[in-house]
């Protein structure tokens, strides 16, 4: 059934990058100038690997939809990176690393990329300390660790609560370095629309020139996307509001095949949604449950204000259920734990929706400077948004759409099923199975950007040098430019009745309501006939503003909710599809007695990796066994 | 709230702008300043009116896309908050609100409040960053760093670059955007190498690129909403001199 090639090197574990590295094809230094290579994105693993790239000699174009490749919503990412370098002495290594993400991913993650990635984290945290990123430091002068969600070592670096910002500008800098050497050209305000295949090969992309709204072409000899996620789907989310799947969706529709689109992460700990105006949320980072503890009132429908419930009548029903990992229970784990509180009747605020994240024992035990200098940043952010003190009264949380642990199927060279195209970071589906990790997703865009695709991508290339530039007058491009157009046109012929972001809201509303934290067959199929029904009249009803040739935002914006539908489908039937419940999906109709999720190891240890098949055609389901051969699979548990 | 809103509206970077006033109602006080423009554009496109264009992403304060200049004040009059992050409750029911774009010829008005902001690329590719090739790192923790040093370093680099300093300056001066970086790579020992050449280099650029002189007015650190110290400033014309001695 599967035509799937992982290309998973033979040969043990820890042996497998290194062996893979010393017998991969390579690019002669003078061979390099002649090729071109594209970059879409420009966060963490875009800008790391534009960078990088360019360093080594390739000719690099860069595209970002923002004003500038630093914008990226990398920039946003809080608590921390992970490295194995065991600087605590508490017996960290690869292994544990690599253990502790393939089971908080449930199981669902293949082997041999996470080692991978756990094998070059110290590697990135050399570099982006020699580039300049003032991860925290102990009075000693030596750097400083702290603990993440589902683990039991600290191995996490940071910068107080602005990890992410650091590392994504260190990147931006060397991005910018390689532009002032000549070696890489940024595109700014430059919208990537589609992606153009020449006998096979992924040789270009259609881009939208932001400000004059020009169709251009451009050519190269391989295309990386590293687009991030599409968790702006359920319309509010902790990502960035222009943050989009389309990048994915034109991949997939030109022949990639995406994988695990439904496996998608809901924070526990963003600040809860306040009004109705609201167009986005924003996220407290997971580090604080290091020393924030999470309750509820013991009461159901307890009004009083949260410093006036005492001590015994306190729910702190994570160290309650969870007495192993307590607070520091894994993201899926978490959310539905609140999930789960609230929907019980026990939860806090005006809506019963948000439950309390309290620092009083912290800080009674640190004092206020500790925790200040621990997580100032964030206090801060939530005072701002709030208007209340999280030094003197519990912060509110609740869980948001946040990450998408699915993504565009790549093998080990984290190439897609199109030869040429890549994908890196949040983009690509392979290393978090079914729930990501706290501080493992800038590990892996720095991992993948620095120092696996510059590796892996001269293998392809290697058989490139005797292509000359890649013209765009061909044929090729010019049915990709001509379907591009039309269906701009088509956008802002329709002249309906209703606003581009009233169907965004309605259809995260859809999707949040029956396809979020908790799904079933009956919600799932309930949610595919709604979003169907709402496309259509999308497709009949919506209004776009302006014209074609001029900057116009909201043509931009209409494409992006265009393709949240197709994705929101595609989430769907992968939902429908996976008859279990693994990390981040879970389907009531598959739980224990505990209500934990339970997986199905002898039907869904795989990949589902989607493959168009036409428009309004049902996708062709295509299968990745996943081998365990280095752990043993079990039951998660946190208990 | 009931708000009248005069705003800036400019078809493109050739164009002359205007101001044009546009009257809004059921504004909640429950907004964020963007949410309520959101909320001005969905009616003008039912009306069948061209929305104001402006720039944000993150909406929380931190990828420095959104910068508005509102009665008078970069990011509006808050102290300390970004556009995306100012709620309507600073704002009086019935009163007018003056929307522009950030003002200064290094950052050219593209459309409405939106404007151009390469030139803040231009100068970090300048010099604002440290030459460390990808694999070339020693391990971490050979190179040590005192606490203070490290959180100096971090102060000085959390600088958004959304340009409020530069919008606000009289002079139009980018002195603060770029003694926050030359300070924080200078601060740490894996910068000073570059820190001579990277002071010069990013200080040329600046005049290059139309900039203007700092006068120490102090506007840019009462307007930065990342509070950056103007002590950066001091550092860089440090670092500069320094370095023109040497030459």
């Amino acid at each position: 059934m599967s035509i799937l090639d992982s290309k998973i090197p033979d040969g043990p574990l820890a042996e497998k990058w290194s062996k893979h590295k010393a017998s991969i094809k390579l690019v002669n230094p003078a061979n390099r100038k002649k090729l071109d290579v594209i970059v879409v994105g420009s966060g963490a693993a875009g800008a790391s690997a534009a960078a990088s790239i360019a360093e080594l000699g390739y000719n690099v174009k860069v595209f970002a939809f923002q004003d500038s490749s630093r914008r990226a919503h990398s920039i946003a990412s809080q608590g921390g990176i992970n490295a194995t370098k065991n600087y605590k002495n508490d017996a960290d290594s690869d292994y544990r690393l690599f253990y502790d993400m393939i089971k908080g991913g449930d199981f669902r993650a293949r082997e041999a990329n996470v080692y991978r990635c756990a094998e070059v984290s110290n590697s990135v945290i050399d570099q982006f300390t020699a580039q300049g990123v003032p991860f925290a430091r102990e009075y000693s002068g030596y750097l400083a660790n702290r603990s993440f969600g589902g683990v039991q070592v600290s191995r996490t670096f940071y910068a107080q609560g602005q990890t992410g910002q650091q590392c994504t500008i260190a990147a931006y800098q060397a991005l910018m370095r390689q532009i002032h050497e000549g070696k890489a050209k940024m595109y700014n305000r430059c919208n990537m629309l589609d992606i153009v295949v020449k006998d096979g090969k992924a040789r270009g992309i259609i881009a939208k020139n932001i400000e004059t709204g020009e169709i251009e072409r451009y050519s190269a000899h391989a295309v990386v996307l590293a687009t991030g996620g599409f968790g702006t789907v359920y319309y509010l989310s902790t990502l960035a509001i222009n943050s989009n799947g389309s990048a994915a969706l034109a991949a997939y529709k030109k022949g990639a095949f995406l994988a695990n689109p439904s496996l998608a992460q809901i924070h526990p700990t963003s600040i809860p949604k306040l009004n109705e105006y609201q167009s986005k949320l924003t996220l407290m980072s997971e580090s604080l449950r290091n020393d924030g503890r999470v309750w509820v009132p013991k009461e159901k429908g307890d009004k009083r204000k949260p410093n006036d419930i005492p001590e015994e009548e306190r729910d702190y029903y994570l160290e309650r259920r969870y007495p192993a990992f307590g607070n520091l229970v894994p993201r899926d784990v978490a959310s539905r734990a609140a999930k789960e509180r609230c929907d019980a009747g026990y939860g806090a605020g005006e809506t019963g929706l948000s439950v309390y994240l309290d620092f009083k024992d912290a800080i009674q035990k640190q004092g206020e400077k500790t925790i200040s200098d621990k997580y100032g940043t964030l206090f801060d952010l939530y005072n701002k948004v709030t208007e209340t003190n999280p030094y003197k009264e519990p912060m509110r949380i609740y869980p948001a759409s946040h990450y998408t642990m699915g993504g565009l199927w790549v093998d080990y060279n984290l190439m897609t099923t199109i030869p040429g195209l890549y994908a890196i970071g949040e983009s690509n589906f392979s290393d978090h199975g079914a729930n990501r990790l706290g501080a493992s997703s800038l590990l892996q865009c720095a991992a993948d950007g620095y120092f696996i695709l510059p590796v892996t991508i001269a293998d392809y290339l290697a058989d490139e040098i005797r292509t000359p530039t890649i013209p765009t007058d061909t044929p090729e491009f010019e049915e990709a430019e001509k379907a591009v157009k039309e269906r701009l046109n088509k956008l802002i012929s329709l002249n309906g009745t209703k606003t581009i972001t009233s169907f965004h809201k309605r259809l995260g509303n859809i999707l949040w309501d029956n396809s979020s934290m908790v799904r079933s067959e009956k919600s799932l199929k309930k949610a595919l006939q709604l979003v169907n029904e709402l496309e259509k009249e999308f497709w009949s009803d919506v209004k776009v503003p302006g014209s074609i040739n001029e900057f116009n935002q909201e043509l931009d914006r209409a494409g992006r909710v265009a393709d949240f539908f197709e994705l929101a489908s595609l989430i769907i039937i992968d939902a429908l599809n996976r008859e279990e419940s693994c990390g981040a999906h879970f389907r009531e109709e598959y739980q224990t007695e505990e209500g934990e999720p339970k997986r199905n190891d002898e039907k869904f240890q795989y990949v589902a990796a989607w493959e168009y098949q036409g428009e309004s055609k049902p996708p062709k389901l295509h299968k990745e066994e996943l081998k365990f051969e280095n752990v043993k699979v079990v039951q998660r548990s946190y208990k | 709230m009931k708000l009248k809103l005069k705003i800036w509206r400019q078809k493109n970077r050739n164009s002359k702008g205007k101001f044009e006033i546009y009257d809004l109602d059921n504004v909640s006080e429950e907004m964020t300043f963007l949410e309520m423009l959101d909320y001005l554009n969905s009616k003008l496109i039912l009306e069948d009116k061209e929305p104001v264009a402006f720039d944000s992403d993150c909406r929380e304060g931190i990828c420095g896309m959104c910068g508005l200049y509102i009665n008078g004040r970069t990011h509006g009059p808050e102290k300390e908050v970004t556009t995306c992050q100012l709620s309507m409750k600073a704002f009086k029911d019935r009163s007018t609100i003056t929307v522009e774009p950030w003002r200064s010829k290094a950052f050219p008005v593209i459309k409405d409040l939106v404007v151009d902001r390469t030139s803040f690329d231009q100068l970090i590719q300048a010099g604002g960053y440290i030459s460390a090739d990808t694999g070339a790192a020693p391990e971490a923790n050979s190179i040590i760093i005192k606490k203070e040093t490290v959180d100096r370093a971090f102060d000085a680099g959390i600088c958004i670059g959304c340009g409020a300093c530069v919008a606000t300056c009289k002079n139009a001066s980018a002195m603060l955007f770029v003694g926050s970086k030359v300070t924080q790579l200078a601060l740490l020992p894996q910068g000073k190498a570059e820190a001579t050449i990277r002071a010069i280099s990013m200080v040329a650029k600046m005049d290059e690129l139309g900039f203007g002189n700092c006068t120490n007015t102090g506007a840019c650190e009462a307007e930065c909403p990342k509070g950056i110290s103007i002590s950066n400033i001091a550092k860089l014309n440090r670092e500069y001199l320094y370095a023109k001695i040497q030459d």
